[in-house]
């Protein structure tokens, strides 16, 4: 019984659809806050001379996301999403 | 999945004005997600708001909201929840709006106990007028008006809230996130006076002064500096010297204000049927 409820929850799980994390980049103001707090290093700050704060995050390694959601909730900027 | 923030923003307002890493953005985050947690109607909700860098806040929220003079955004909130008491009346200000030129009103609101949501942004100055040192500047700290360090003690705006009565305290910090969205949802629940302080980031005013202009580095010192309220129960006086205790500080069930003045009409009312 338990053994069942354990495999369907792993079923369920891989159901679910991978993480897609979304960059609103006019809102980015390049605070780096997000590049430091990932757990497994998702995302990247990339210099870009064409805006008044320098740089932009960039997604680099959408695989390796959990879905902590971390990120998300301490983006100052409302700037990053995370489905 | 990813927070709606949208259908609480007025998004013709963004991107908003605050810093780069500054911590205001976080807190409103996290209120954010507690209104939509409480499940309240737009319309049932008014965000009042002082002077400085958190009063741009209602600006960008869009819910009924209210701008206010310096430091007297509680007394606005007050008659605003006593014309209606059925809305949901959330303050939020900085450490100079409440505790150095609202101070006075602070502390009798905290008396008053009337049920209202105040949300403190701590961050240690005052960001928006050009880094004069606030009420809440740490001892030794440099700010524009003391260049070679504070020599004022730093007050602190929850002990200060307990003692003037406040129903429910608590303090969280801006490195986390989530114990933000939980006190402040818990606040929200709350019947009386609810002061959440958020201990925030200002990486351009009070960082750049301080060797801590980078906001990463600025996060980490402030979530360095937070003891949880039950580790800090094991700490001498000495170690807690400099840091602030986070958590939920008080919780206490007291007289509300609107619903005894409720009663008082009433009495008012049949007296002077009497007569």
């Amino acid at each position: 019984m338990a053994e069942t409820a354990t495999a369907e929850k792993v079923a369920k799980k891989k159901e679910k659809p991978a993480p897609r994390i979304e960059v609103i980049d006019e809102f980015c103001k390049g605070c780096n806050i997000c590049v430091d707090i990932c757990p497994t290093n998702v995302l990247e700050m990339k210099p870009d001379p064409t805006r008044w704060v320098g740089a932009v995050v960039v997604v680099t390694r959408p695989e390796a996301c959990t879905r902590c959601m971390l990120c998300e909730i301490h983006c100052p900027d409302f700037a990053i999403k995370v489905y | 999945m990813a927070f709606n923030y949208e259908y609480y923003l007025r998004m013709d307002k963004m991107p908003h004005m605050w810093c780069p890493g500054c911590g205001i953005g976080i807190v409103v985050k996290a209120m954010l997600r507690a209104i939509d947690k409480m499940g309240w109607s737009k319309d049932d909700v008014a965000v009042v708001s002082g002077i400085g860098c958190t009063s741009r806040t209602p600006g960008y929220v869009d819910f009924n909201t209210l701008h206010t003079t310096h430091g007297r955004a509680l007394t606005f909130a007050t008659g605003l929840k006593l014309a209606r008491p059925d809305k949901h009346v959330i303050v939020i200000s900085g450490d100079g709006d409440a505790a150095a030129i609202g101070g006075n009103h602070f502390l009798h609101a905290c008396r008053r106990n009337i049920d209202l949501t105040l949300i403190v942004v701590n961050n240690y100055i005052y960001g928006m007028t050009g880094g004069q040192a606030s009420p809440t500047t740490p001892f030794g700290a440099r700010a524009s008006t003391a260049p070679y360090g504070a020599v004022d003690s730093p007050l602190d705006i929850s002990r200060v809230a307990i003692a003037a009565g406040a129903s429910y305290v608590a303090r969280g910090t801006v490195a986390q996130g989530f114990m933000l969205e939980k006190f402040i949802y818990n606040g929200f629940k709350h019947k009386g006076f609810a002061v959440i302080e958020a201990m925030s980031t200002c990486p351009i005013q009070y960082g750049r002064r301080n060797k801590l202009s980078d906001p990463v580095q600025l996060l980490k010192w402030v979530k360095e500096h937070g003891v949880p309220a039950k580790k800090a129960e094991k700490m001498s006086p000495e170690e807690l010297e400099g840091k602030f205790i986070t958590g939920e500080l008080h919780n206490q069930e007291r007289v509300e204000y609107t619903e005894e003045y409720e009663l008082v009409r009433q009495r008012a009312q049949e007296a002077a049927g009497a007569r």
